[in-house]
């Protein structure tokens, strides 16, 4: 699962291109305009590994933290049927994020140092896993709609130019489809269900909105642009062709369940396109720089994680190396 | 054939299944490395597949009940997994010398059980075993790594090893129908798998540089055979059965 690369002002003022050498940025981009893909070994601009590897490493991010929400209910799935499902979700993702953390390798930084990124801030990682996953429906809801939001991203993101990248997707896709079928399947029994399970339902509903809003990140006419990724398909589709991509698909599944969204202006226009009210951009930003309702939460699990597995790590590379005992 | 021998028999196998296989889902998002993940995750659900394979022949053979209602409706006390799969993950050494010791006896088991009397376990005794193999490969190459690895990781394994013994020793607690499974042909019994595990695993642990602890009787944990249970377990089954308590009429 993973959310729009955001790209800050910032981020936009640097892409510079003007200190490589001419020819060969042109017979670059005259592969990738030719629809070729690029390979590991083969010569590229700095600012295309940059942002590359900062969107693959984001996006591995985004699947092993995306995995801890859904993982806490993993032991208190109701069934066999939904815990399996669960189950072999959640390590789906995890599986994507090593996928990941492999195709992000190739461009020249190692998963320890990617990890360490992650902990110390450096690195971003979807704002959608910020926040809790307070009950069952939450699970329903998170398989069904964030998954539907990540698939939307990534079918496009893997027609991108990055050979490994690209084919890291295909399969990401292929398992993702699974998941969204089981989330529509759990979806539809709670809607179906006691007054208690579309309770829940709603209620997670009118939760996610928002977050499903973010996920695309901000509005184009909010987001610094990138002509230069485009053009050398990193990024194919605007944030706001993205998500009304998603609102299409998505919306009318719900509202036909007889669920509502909590947005009295969500509607689908003549033109197509569909018009919600402001979801709070500012939050969007609160919580990308850490003020979301689980930042801190989701850093932590993954600090232990790795703290507490460093010796694992450490007597399978480095078995020479001495262990201190700890003074206290 | 002696229904109650076999009925116990799958209680105590599909319990074990379903607690281990819970306790082993905890380390999905939280290994020492997304590869520990994985195969916890992995081992997990195969371990509640096999458990809802019993759980089904208990149900669709011996007219038990459904097995969601066997899984996720009894009491603490119904249960008869030994205390070692109830204890919390602890340190991944722990988690990973439990994986060890339990799945070593599990495919002994389960081999075993391939030449049972009773076919529909036989059946499923063949099936699994072939998912169970890849268990022990893990634990096994574990040990041996770590145990022949940093010093800290051979210290961890050994006192992982010391603390878990007796736990592990009481899978092999008897059940009250020991001479009628053998009898019968159901099974081979605790005693002559317990005789076969120890074999098993002593060439693995010595080549991990692991020293099996000495055996007191006395010290072996048993009850759980016989819904005598941990401290660990009411909270486990709180946890698992959380959503379903929230309505009990509902179908998820």
């Amino acid at each position: 699962m993973y959310g729009s690369t955001n790209i800050t002002e910032e981020d936009a003022r640097r892409m510079n291109v003007s200190d490589e050498e001419p020819e060969k940025l042109l017979a670059f981009e005259d592969r990738i305009a030719r629809g070729e893909k690029i390979e590991p070994g083969d010569w590229m601009p700095k600012e295309y590994r940059r942002q590359l590897l900062r969107m693959i490493e984001q996006h591995a991010h985004s699947e092993i933290v995306g995995a801890l929400p859904e993982g806490t209910w993993i032991t208190r799935a109701p069934n066999f049927r939904r815990k399996l499902a669960l189950i072999a979700k959640v390590q789906d993702e995890i599986g994507h994020g090593q996928l990941l953390y492999s195709a992000a390798e190739t461009l020249g930084k190692t998963r320890e140092q990617m990890l360490e990124d992650l902990l110390n801030g450096k690195s971003k990682y979807s704002n959608v896993f910020n926040y809790p996953a307070k009950t069952w429906a939450d699970i329903a809801v998170i398989g069904f709609l964030v998954d539907g939001a990540a698939i939307v991203n990534q079918v496009i993101n893997s027609k991108g130019s990055y050979g490994p990248y690209c084919r890291a997707l295909e399969r990401i896709c292929y398992e993702e489809s699974f998941h969204l079928k089981q989330g529509h399947d759990n979806v539809v029994y709670l809607a179906t269900g006691t007054k208690h399970q579309r309770a829940i339902l709603q209620d997670a509903i009118n939760r996610w909105y928002r977050p499903l809003l973010h996920f695309f990140g901000p509005p184009d006419k909010m987001s610094a642009h990138s002509e230069k990724l485009m053009k050398w398909k990193v990024k194919l589709a605007s944030n706001d062709d993205m998500r009304n991509q998603f609102l299409d698909q998505y919306v009318p599944k719900i509202l036909e369940l007889d669920i509502t969204f909590p947005d009295p202006n969500l509607r689908k226009n003549n033109d197509g396109i569909w018009e919600f009210s402001d979801p709070d951009w500012e939050e969007f930003k609160r919580v990308i720089n850490g003020g979301g309702p689980c930042n801190a939460e989701r850093l932590e699990v993954r600090r232990y994680a790795e703290e507490a597995g460093r010796w694992v790590r450490q007597a399978l590379l480095n078995p020479q190396e001495k262990y201190q005992v700890p003074l206290a | 054939m002696n229904n109650n021998a076999v009925k116990e028999l799958l209680y105590k196998m599909a319990d074990d299944a379903l607690i281990i296989g819970h306790r082993n889902s905890e380390w999905t998002g939280i290994g020492p490395m997304l590869e520990e993940d994985l195969a916890f995750s992995s081992i997990a659900q195969d371990k509640i597949g096999h458990a809802l394979a019993l759980y089904t022949i208990l149900h669709d053979v011996l007219g038990e009940p459904h097995p969601d209602q066997l899984g996720f409706m009894r009491k603490e006390k119904d249960f008869h997994c030994c205390q070692y799969v109830e204890q919390p993950i602890g340190e991944y050494d722990f988690s990973l010398m439990r994986q060890f010791l339990f799945d070593n006896a599990e495919l002994l088991r389960y081999e075993a059980l391939t030449r049972s009397s009773f076919e529909p376990l036989a059946q499923l005794a063949r099936k699994a075993k072939g998912e169970i193999k890849y268990h022990v490969m893990h634990g096994d190459t574990f040990m041996k790594q770590l145990g022949n690895g940093s010093e800290e990781s051979q210290a961890r394994l050994q006192s992982a090893l010391n603390n878990s013994w007796h736990l592990a020793l009481g899978i092999f607690e008897n059940s009250e129908f020991e001479k009628e499974l053998i009898q019968e042909g159901i099974f081979t019994g605790e005693e002559e798998l317990k005789r076969k595990w120890l074999e098993k695993i002593t060439p693995t642990l010595e080549a991990a540089n692991l020293k099996l602890p000495a055996t007191e009787e006395n010290k072996i944990v048993y009850g759980g055979r016989k819904g005598s249970h941990s401290e660990f377990l009411t909270p486990l089954l709180n946890e698992m059965t959380e959503v379903v308590r929230t309505d009990i009429d509902a179908e998820w």
